[in-house]
């Protein structure tokens, strides 16, 4: 398994790609920014599935495989950084997922951003953004996958503030950053905590000493206590924290519906396929080590839950398309992390594990293909408002089909993709306990609710109001609509919990049939619903709407979430942390140091009168220097 | 007491008050007078220890030289009438200080040491000395002599150099 | 004849030279402080004289020292009229206080 020869070549012909755009791509590879990023990307895609198809055509229990690692920073001899590739089930999945939407959006975005004045420094970006994501899943050590994790944050950063002559743009860019450096925050406090405590930053090297119950390291995890918990969870807590920020989990996801103001060949790949799951993936690389500790497992199945539920409810209330489909995705990570949170480990009690990251894998394929059918629609009424849109069947049919199976697919209708991965979430709910089952039941009739609710306000409800004489879009656009739509309909058919499980052994999971009917029955309650409300325009939903009252109304205002941050930030920090601050800083320590200079200078023009120019006062004081000088030399110095 | 010694305190105390006059008056011409009566004073101490030689060169070049200098000086420099400006009684009083202190210290240092003479004719006549100046061995000081000259040339070309009033043309520059 | 003790002649020596440095530290015009340098010289001629005759009579080297040195005095009173003679021009004044251009 010579992996080292072409793995590397995976991650690293994106940044190559990224460097030479961003010297070239302002003016001489303009033209070309789109062609030179498809086909890196192409490269990259082919050589990911090659791997894929080397790594899992192995019998057995697949073995993680170290395709490269070396040395970077040593802090001391048993502790230190190193930047590897490290190949395992999950790993090679997710090589997989993300070449393959990264190319689909690269292929759209070269008709998407034909127009666009900066599209080289676009496709830089889109660049940059896949080697970072790529170097997060391939991440041996911890610590390298905080500094990808890092970097992700940063072409996040770029991307959604692309069009940084809008305010709303820059702002938003700045609220995803800020408050995923903030998760970070507390991610870097549990990096440091179980590197410490387990002697090392290696993934494999943690998670073998801390399983271990014998070892002193577990010992030393389990038995430290701080305010009544142990270190182990709050080091697994904290790392929690960063991945919530970063997959958008309550409370940290306020940055989500903003970060829409990106193009939305952007939301596609980075915020709803790749960027999103990193937490997700974080969670899951950890696995072995949220299994020991409950107190930290069930964190992450109650945030998962809430968020779950929590997007759900807003998403019905929304009117703006992209932001409709950012809390769809907050929802459907929900899914993944209370997923995980409720699996257990090995054979078929890891079924939560599989059944999340089989989530992961299907839902990249459906919610990409509808955040880039999105932006063909959008461009073709030249509105976000999906009152405003209406009888878009018309003028965009081949948005209009791969649309329609994007939804069926994230609504559990089988036989598309997102039932399979639903179906085995909800069992391996079931088998946890039966308040979680009711409610991602529900959860998932909201989904199918309030996804064919846009489906049908966008292409039904109405005759199209905007008679624009866009086309729909070039070939390079429809090109990648097309393959997601296949995609998603043939990813369910993936045994997938024959490939990734929680302990690399690969295990049959049963599809119960009379497990399946209670979701799929409710998705269909709620597509008739949303079928009978919003088909044909009417005041049926504005009537529903009124008569749910408050409900509706903190819905709409997403629960005010984002005021509550503000007034934390704006009245409290602010007024009682930050202004108090800049008083001191700017009285007391520049006071100190504009003080020190002030007293020097009094000093000196005081003692400056010396030097008079008289030449008689020079005459005295040498003189009086010299008697001095005597009187010591003759009787005080002998 | 001999007459020798009434000679010398006499003397003695006839230099210091004309030195304290000099300094201590407000008109120049009468400081430059005082001068002038000090440094006789000064060669009637060189007259009083006998080396007559001294004493002739100090009426010649001092008396009548330098102190004739200092009061052309005053008159080319049109300070003769006026009165000089009292000194601030800060200064005059540091530097009294200073002075007095110095003094003390230096004469206590002298009576400490106490000088102790040695008891043997001193010989200067002025032959000694001419021959002695002329003379190129070890009690020699011809070198020291031409020395002085080449000073003495240096401190003419000087003078008149610094002193000269700036050419015609300059001044239309 | 050597009935005056030496230190009695030092003191003469020592109280013109203090002298002279108190008019140097006090008077405001340039003549009357070339008039105290004088009188420092005088004080160091006597000095020169006074150890000659009374510690090492069989030698004259204080007598020589006191030549060149009213020697040099002259030249150079004669020099110091002339800087004198040149300031007066520039500052119209002999104070000596009028010359302080090398303040801070």
């Amino acid at each position: 398994m010579v992996y080292a020869q072409y793995v590397p070549l995976i991650i690293l012909l994106p940044l190559l790609s990224f460097v030479v755009l961003g010297f070239w791509g302002k003016k001489s590879l303009k033209p070309m920014a789109g062609m030179v990023g498809t086909t890196v990307l192409l490269v990259s895609c082919a050589l990911a599935c090659y791997t894929a198809y080397q790594y899992f055509t192995l019998n057995g229990a697949y073995q993680p495989v170290i395709a490269i690692q070396g040395t970077w920073l040593e802090f001391t001899p048993t502790l230190s950084i190193d930047m590897g590739i490290l190949l395992d089930p999950a790993s090679v999945m997710m090589l997989v997922v993300v070449t393959f939407i990264s190319l689909m959006v690269h292929l759209y975005s070269m008709g998407y951003m034909k127009q666009e004045e900066r599209k080289g420094i676009f496709f830089a970006y889109l660049s940059l953004f896949t080697f970072s994501m790529l170097g997060l899943v391939i991440s041996t050590n911890i610590f390298q996958i905080y500094m990808f994790w890092e970097l992700v944050g940063v072409s996040s950063f770029l991307l959604i503030g692309y069009y940084y002559d809008r305010p709303s743009a820059v702002a938003a860019s700045k609220k995803a950053f800020i408050v995923t450096r903030f998760a970070d925050l507390g991610f870097l406090i549990g990096i440091l905590i179980l590197g410490f405590q387990a002697g090392s930053l290696d993934f494999q090297t943690i998670i073998e000493r801390v399983t271990n119950t014998n070892s002193e390291q577990y010992a030393n995890l389990v038995g430290t206590h701080y305010l009544g918990i142990s270190l182990l969870t709050w080091a697994l807590v904290l790392i929690f924290m960063g991945g919530a920020g970063k997959s958008a989990m309550f409370p940290l996801h306020i940055w989500l519906p903003d970060a829409m103001e990106g193009p939305t060949p952007v939301s596609a790949l980075i915020h709803a396929a790749t960027m999103v799951v990193a937490g997700v993936y974080l969670v899951a690389r950890l696995f072995p080590l949220y299994h020991l500790a409950e107190g930290a497992q069930n964190i992450v199945m109650l945030v998962g839950v809430t968020s779950a539920v929590f997007a759900a409810i807003i998403a019905c209330t929304q009117t703006d398309f992209k932001r409709i489909l950012a809390f769809s995705t907050m929802s459907q990570i929900g899914y993944m992390m209370f997923a995980l949170g409720v699996s257990g480990y090995g054979g078929e009690s890891g079924l939560g594990f599989s059944a999340s990251l089989f989530h992961l894998f299907t839902h990249a394929f459906f919610k990409s293909l509808l955040f880039l059918a999105a932006g063909l629609v959008i461009h073709v009424a030249h509105t976000n408002n999906v009152f405003e849109m209406g009888g878009m069947r018309k003028y965009a049919p081949v948005a209009h089909a791969t649309f329609l199976i994007a939804c069926l697919a994230i609504a559990g209708i089988p036989p598309f993709a997102g039932f399979f991965s639903k179906e085995e979430i909800l069992t391996a709910a079931m088998y946890y306990s039966s308040t979680v089952y009711v409610l991602a039941l529900i959860t998932s009739g909201l989904t199918a609710f309030y996804m064919f609710r846009l489906y049908f306000l966008v292409f039904w409800h109405k005759e199209a109001s905007v008679h624009s004489h866009h086309s729909e879009g070039c070939l390079s656009q429809k090109l990648p609509l097309v393959l997601l739509a296949i995609a998603s309909i043939l990813a369910g058919f993936v045994p997938f919990s024959q490939y990734v499980s929680a302990d690399n052994k690969p295990f049959h999971a049963e599809l119960h049939l009379s497990q399946a009917i209670a979701p799929v029955a409710v998705a269909l309650l709620g597509i008739s619903i949303a079928f009978a409300l919003y088909k044909k325009e009417s005041s049926k939903s504005d009537q529903f709407a009124r008569a749910m009252g408050s409900l509706y109304l903190g819905a709409r205002k997403k629960f005010y979430i984002d005021e509550l941050y503000l007034f934390v930030t704006q009245k409290v920090m602010f007024n009682l942390i930050g202004r108090p601050a800049a008083w001191i800083d700017r009285n007391i320590v520049d006071g100190m140091v504009n003080g020190m200079a002030a007293a020097t200078a009094g000093f000196s023009s005081a003692i400056k009168g010396l030097q008079s120019g008289r030449v008689q006062q020079y005459a005295l004081y040498f003189f009086g220097g010299i008697l001095a000088l005597a009187l010591i030399f003759l009787y005080i110095w002998k | 007491m001999s007459i020798y010694q009434i000679v010398f305190y006499a003397l003695a105390a006839f230099i210091l008050g004309m030195a304290l006059l000099a300094v201590t008056t407000r008109k120049i011409f009468r400081s430059a007078i005082w001068l002038l009566f000090t440094l006789i004073g000064v060669a009637g101490l060189y007259f009083w220890l006998n080396v007559e030689f001294i004493a002739a060169v100090q009426i010649i070049v001092y008396v009548g030289g330098i102190v004739v200098l200092i009061i052309f000086s005053i008159f080319l420099t049109e300070q003769s009438g006026k009165e000089m400006p009292k000194t601030t009684r800060g200064r005059a009083v540091a530097a009294a200080l200073a002075v007095v202190a110095g003094f003390v210290l230096t004469y206590l240092l002298i009576s400490q040491y106490g000088f102790y003479p040695v008891q043997e004719e001193f010989n200067s006549e002025v032959a000694r000395i001419g021959t002695d100046m002329l003379r190129t061995d070890g009690e020699g000081f011809a070198l020291p002599f031409e020395v002085v000259s080449v000073l003495l040339l240096a401190a003419m070309i000087g003078c008149i150099v610094i002193a000269i009033k700036p050419s015609k043309q300059k001044e239309h520059e | 004849m050597n009935e005056i003790p030496v230190t009695h002649i030092l003191f003469v020596s020592t109280g013109l030279f203090f002298i002279g440095m108190y008019g140097l530290f006090t008077r405001r015009n340039m003549i009357s402080m070339l008039m105290s340098v004088e009188l420092i010289l005088n004080s160091v001629n006597i000095n020169f004289v006074v150890f000659n005759k009374y510690l090492y009579p069989s030698r004259l080297d204080g007598i020589f020292f006191t030549i060149f040195i009213i020697t040099i005095a002259a030249a150079e009173a004669a020099v110091a009229i002339a800087i004198i003679i040149n300031l007066f021009r520039s500052h119209q004044s002999i104070d000596v206080d009028t010359a302080s251009e090398l303040r801070f």
